[in-house]
């Protein structure tokens, strides 16, 4: 008996070992080991033995059919991974090929460019008003001390619905200042963006229709300080950390003082250059202490608050910034041209 | 306005060396003169040098050319050829040397003519960018030269080839050798001829000439011929041109640079001036912005006129103002015996330099005196002006003029002019009229130094279409003050350059009293706007190196000055001169604002978003559109959207109306990326429309328009964006009514959506008719929803619904009815009937066709139901089913399949 089992013994491990395939090792398993199985027929035998005999048979047995169950679990284990990666093997692609394409679509460009200045002004606690753009003369001109005979008023220059020249499209965001001095409570904070009109024929760089972006603070004690420390902070926000800013003396009707800012050249760092016209600064809005008498005008005190405005032109600024060179390409909306941004 | 930096040193001590052109933009620019560009002359022109001619000898190889030897102030003269004749000997001429450069960018070098070396080029006044305004004298004349005669028809020429001397030309003209010449003085020769009976002697002016020349010789007018006199073509005479070499008549010797002689030795710096600051349109007010600028003295001179005439001008005109709010003051002055001539070098340089053209000494003196004071002037030929009466007035209807510019000018009533007792002679600050030019003849001269209301002269010249450099000053409003020292100036300069006799007394029309403003000096009022603490002695210094006066604390205004008006003016003075970039940087205090997105903005932010997270591009169109736009979208005739609002004065028919729907510029772009061969395009814009309002003003809100075309679009699509943008609004149950009456749409494939019972807006597939008006052949679908409705049923903050926690049972049906039955009538039918347990009904099959009765259509329902508290039994799920499909059989009559 003994014999037989280190015969089975010798024959069923190597055999199982060898096996390459699932079903035939579980055959194996049900040859060696089932009810019908060779260990079981040997195990028939026992009834033979002696009393002594039996436990050290029975402990053989047990180790041989442990041995074997041992045999059949390791090559199963082996079996298993193998045909894991050979299917790993057969699922693999060519992961160069292109992905699924889903379209997303773009925003404008420049409404990139507005987005971005409205984010930075309402973190510093401005509003974003919106206003008419079919408009009084008195908003845009009168109010903010633009007389009647000035140029811009001319039927040349701004676009009329009526005869006697009181109703026109907006030449400026700039009436946005009275409607919120009107309207608000103060303190304000805000930024006014829109469509304006002028009667310019389009070319590469001008547009009957443009954009700008109005800005305006009213409070007590606001000082042209507070303007240029404002605008500084902007314009390194739009043109990066350390962007070198100048105010010079300009004229607007509605501020005074008022002043325009440059930035130094970011090409040639000052020294002049094709992208500033050799004149090393690039000039980015104009600004100014909100003029008394427009303070007044709209029922604001002037000797107890003050303000600052600015205006910038949106148009002027996306094409800077996406090296833009055609203002037409702005109105044109050739997708070729609005999915590059 | 163009400044020479040359002039500038006449009132501020400013040299180039101390201030080159980048620090002296640099400071005026910072100080609120902005300036433009700055042009150094010089380096236009350079090794150009002053010549005179010593040896002269015909060129070997040439017919026409000749070799001159050049003294250019060196030891050895130069070689230099040239093809032109009006070169002698003892000539100055203008000889640019080797590697030298000429204006335009020329480059001269050395080489060989036919064989022969030549080391450099004589110049004429076109080659060195000047003409014969700049230098009068230079005209040239040229003689008939009979070696140079080329027949227009070689068979019949009028002249023999072999003519001799005294040979007969016809009637007393004769051909005639120059055996002698000899130049008397700049440009007038003196001959010796052989007219082959006798030697004569005769002058000429013509400079063509040389010796051995044969020439075409009047015997009875002893007169040397000119192509004129011949009546002969250029052609003839190719090379008897009234052009050639410059003959320099001016104080200077050889070697001398020619750039210094053209004025060129001089830089220009252009600057662009803000409209209230006309007072900085002429050198004494930028000499005085400069002096402030740069701390140094402003050295101004008062005119002194001797008024040499007799008489007094008060007993020779009349001045009339009779337009006294048009002309606030009128001043005049009269010169006798004048003497029309050339301008002197410095006074032409300096005219020129500023962007000018000089003309003569009467004209360059008002132009110089416009340069250097900023006051417009203008000279009448008195003896042109009828009664000798000036009347300053309205133009009468159907009154012309012809303008100094030779053209015919229709005045209109709203037009100042300067008119005599019968006609204009001038529209008043535009320009001068041709029947009182100064001319060559003129013998008396009225001066005019006049003061304008600036809108009206602007509103004329803009109507006559001729912005002069008199009106564009006067636009913007001069000073009043000005007139008299500039007429004075004028006057003076007449004198000084000799061409007339001032007459005795000054004309000055004042209507109305000059205001003088005065304002009052508060250092902290100033300190508080600029956020500054300068101190009240330097605001004071500042003001009154500007020209303004102080008297205590109250300040009195310069009268060049009009646009200082308020202390917020005195602010910006202070400012500009302490520096604007001397300011401090920092954050006001005040009160803190909370600032932040309304909601209306987040939610066109959030509808944005939507439409590019579904895949299309925002686009940006114009405001106005064509009125034609609404024929070709088929807009009713009877529409009320065809009310727009008209721009009375639009650019172009094109962009005259505020468009009232957005239909027609989506179409607009559609249809262009369509025509640019892009295969599909979706596009959103969040416009507005403009709908006119019973006051004249418009209503303007907001369409969420969109539109795409291209292979994978259709109705659904389009369908499933619409319904992706409400949803994500939250904005409740939409539903879809089909809109067969919008005739911009497809009559079978356009709806109409609904919000909780709140119209939305439309969409659909575009009216192939109107696909074809925009030239396109394919399927364009548009969708336009009113954003304020949108934005009105926008949801709040969801509350939870709890997850199920039974799972749910699914039944699909399949029902036959007849096909027009909409199968959203039969999913609402499903849905109102199918009992508590019923929790969606999703449509996965509509079907025509094949076993199915003609007129009738299949719809296939999944039923989804499920109860909160159990989970269902069959016998819940068939009881719902039994219930739907009664529902269906009774309101639609059908059954199922």
């Amino acid at each position: 008996m003994k014999q037989q089992m280190q015969a089975l013994r010798a024959s069923s491990i190597q055999t199982i070992l060898d096996c390459d395939n699932a079903e035939r090792l579980e055959a194996l398993r049900v040859k060696y080991l089932g009810k019908k199985g060779e260990l079981t027929g040997i195990l028939r035998q026992m009834g033979g033995l002696s009393a002594e005999e039996r436990p050290a048979m029975g402990q053989l047995a047990n180790q041989l059919r442990s041995d074997i169950e041992a045999a059949i679990e390791k090559r199963k284990g082996e079996l298993s991974s193998a045909m894991m990666e050979q299917k790993l093997k057969s699922e693999a692609l060519d992961v160069t090929l292109p992905g699924e394409p889903v379209h997303l679509g773009h925003k404008h460009p420049m409404y990139n460019v507005l987005d971005q200045i409205k984010d930075i002004f309402v973190g510093m606690g401005f509003e974003i008003v919106d206003g008419p753009e079919v408009e009084l003369a008195e908003y845009n001109f009168t109010k903010l001390n633009i007389d009647e005979g000035h140029p811009s008023r001319d039927w040349t220059d701004t676009f009329y619905f009526s005869e006697d020249g009181k109703i026109l499209l907006r030449t400026q965001t700039s009436p946005m200042q009275v409607h919120a001095m009107e309207q608000k409570s103060l303190p304000i904070r805000m930024i006014a963006p829109g469509r304006v009109y002028r009667k310019d024929e389009v070319d590469a760089t001008h547009s009957p229709m443009f954009h700008q972006i109005e800005g305006m603070v009213i409070d007590k004690g606001i000082t042209m300080a507070d303007l240029k420390a404002t605008l500084n902070l902007v314009v390194e926000k739009i043109y990066g950390e350390g962007t070198v800013t100048r105010f010079r003396p300009h004229h607007f009707p509605f501020t005074e003082p008022s002043c325009e800012m440059d930035i130094q050249c970011h090409k040639c760092g000052g020294k002049g250059c094709p992208t500033c016209k050799g004149e090393g600064w690039i000039e980015v809005l104009g600004a100014g202490m909100v003029h008394p008498k427009v303070l007044s005008g709209c029922g604001i005190d002037p000797d107890v608050y003050s303000g600052w405005a600015f205006g910038m032109g949106l148009e002027r600024l996306a094409m800077g910034e996406y090296k833009i060179n055609d203002l037409r390409l702005i109105f044109e909306n050739d997708i070729r041209f609005l999915e590059q941004f | 306005m163009n400044l020479s930096r040359k002039w500038l040193n006449e009132f501020v001590d400013l040299s180039l060396n101390e201030y080159d052109d980048k620090a002296f933009a640099e400071a005026m620019t910072i100080s609120g003169s902005k300036v433009e560009v700055t042009e150094d002359l010089s380096q236009n022109i350079h090794n150009v040098k002053v010549g005179r001619i010593v040896a002269l000898e015909k060129h070997p190889n040439s017919d026409h050319m000749l070799v001159c030897q050049i003294d250019i102030g060196e030891s050895e003269p130069v070689q230099i050829c040239t093809g032109a004749w009006n070169v002698h000997v003892g000539d100055l001429v203008p000889a640019a040397l080797h590697n030298s450069l000429l204006p335009g960018g020329v480059k001269i070098t050395k080489g060989k003519l036919r064989g022969v070396p030549s080391n450099g080029m004589l110049c004429s006044l076109k080659e060195l960018n000047v003409t014969t305004h700049d230098f009068p004298y230079a005209e040239i004349k040229a003689a008939a030269i009979l070696g140079d005669y080329h027949p227009i028809d070689p068979a019949k020429p009028s002249i023999s080839a072999d003519i001799q001397a005294g040979d007969k030309i016809f009637g007393k003209v004769v051909a005639a050798q120059v055996t002698a010449l000899e130049t008397v003085s700049y440009g007038q020769y003196k001959l010796r001829l052989n007219t082959g009976a006798a030697a004569v002697e005769t002058r000429t002016d013509c400079q063509n000439i040389h010796v051995g020349d044969l020439l075409a010789y009047d015997t009875g007018k002893d007169h040397v011929c000119t192509l004129d006199d011949l009546r002969a073509e250029q052609r003839e005479f190719p090379h008897c041109i009234p052009d050639g070499i410059f003959i320099i008549n001016e104080d200077c010797k050889p070697g001398d640079d020619v750039a210094v002689l053209l004025g060129m030795d001089d830089h220009v710096v252009e600057f662009e001036i803000t409209p209230n600051r006309p007072d900085c349109l002429c050198m004494i007010g930028l000499a005085r912005e400069a002096a402030v600028t740069f701390g140094k003295e402003l050295k101004l001179h008062e005119p002194v006129v001797k008024a040499t005439a007799g008489g007094n001008i008060a007993d020779m005109v009349k001045i009339v103002v009779e337009e006294p709010e048009l002309c606030p003051r009128y001043t005049a002055r009269m010169v006798k015996n004048v003497k029309i001539a050339p301008s002197p070098a410095w006074m032409r340089e300096r005219i020129r330099n500023a962007g000018m053209r000089p003309i003569n000494n009467v004209v360059d003196i008002t132009n110089y005196v416009m340069l250097e004071y900023g006051q417009p002037m203008h000279a009448f030929d008195f003896s042109c002006v009828n009664n000798q009466e000036i009347h300053v007035r309205l133009a009468k209807e159907g009154e012309t003029i012809q303008t100094l510019d030779g053209n015919e000018r229709k005045l209109s009533p709203s037009m100042l002019c300067i008119c005599d007792t019968d006609k204009p002679v001038g529209v008043a600050g535009v320009m001068g009229g041709a029947n009182s030019e100064i001319e060559g003849d003129t013998a008396m001269v009225l001066f005019e130094s006049a003061n304008f209301n600036g809108t009206s002269i602007r509103r004329t010249a803009t109507a006559l279409g001729m912005r002069t450099d008199a009106s564009s000053r006067y636009e913007k409003g001069l000073d009043v003050q000005n007139t008299y020292k500039a007429v004075e100036r004028a006057c003076e300069l007449i004198e000084l350059l000799g061409c007339g006799e001032v007459v005795e007394g000054v004309i000055d029309v004042v209507p109305k009293a000059l205001q003088e403003t005065t304002l009052k000096l508060e250092p902290e009022k100033i300190n508080a706007l600029l956020g500054t603490d300068i101190d009240e002695a330097t605001m004071r210094r500042i003001l009154l190196e500007l020209g303004f006066t102080l008297d205590g604390d109250i300040i009195h205004v310069p009268s060049w000055r009009g646009d200082v008006e308020h202390y917020s003016d005195i602010a910006e003075e202070v400012a500009r001169f302490y520096g604007y970039n001397e300011i401090p940087t920092c954050f006001a205090g005040g009160n803190t604002t909370s600032g932040g997105f309304t909601p209306v903005q987040q939610c066109e932010r959030q509808i944005g978003q939507t439409c590019r997270s579904l895949g299309m591009d925002e686009i940006i169109t114009y405001s106005f559109i064509s009125p034609s736009y609404y024929d070709k979208i088929r807009m009713p005739a009877d529409s009320p959207l065809r009310d727009s609002l008209r721009i009375l004065n639009p650019l172009g028919e094109d962009t005259s109306i505020m468009r009232t729907t957005v239909l027609p510029s989506m179409l607009e772009i559609l249809s262009r990326n369509y025509n640019y061969r892009n295969r599909s395009a979706a596009l959103y814009e969040i416009g507005k429309i403009y709908l006119k309002r019973p006051d004249g003003m418009a209503d303007e809100p907001k369409i969420v328009s969109l539109g795409a075309y291209g292979p994978e679009m259709n109705f659904f699509r389009l369908k499933g964006w619409v319904e992706a943008l409400l949803n994500d609004l939250d904005v409740g149950k939409l539903t879809f009514e089909a809109e067969p009456a919008n005739p911009s749409y497809h009559p079978g494939r356009c709806a109409r959506v609904y919000a909780g019972g709140t119209e939305i807006g439309v969409l659909g597939q575009i009216h192939p008719e109107v696909a074809k008006n925009y030239g396109v052949d394919a399927e364009l679908y548009c969708a336009e929803l009113r954003f304020e409705a949108m934005f009105a049923l926008k949801g709040g903050i969801p509350v939870y619904v709890p997850l199920p926690k039974f799972p749910s049972v699914t039944r699909d049906i399949a029902v036959v009815c007849d096909s027009d039955i909409p199968v959203g009538k039969l999913s609402d039918c499903i849905l109102a009937n199918g009992g508590q347990y019923l929790k969606g009904c999703d449509i996965f099959d509509v079907y025509t066709g094949h076993h199915i009765a003609q007129g009738k259509k299949s719809v296939a329902f999944s039923l989804t139901m499920r109860s909160d508290d159990q989970t269902l039994t069959d016998d819940h799920a068939e009881e719902t089913v039994k219930a739907v499909l009664a529902a269906l059989e009774r309101d639609f009559g059908a059954v199922m399949r």
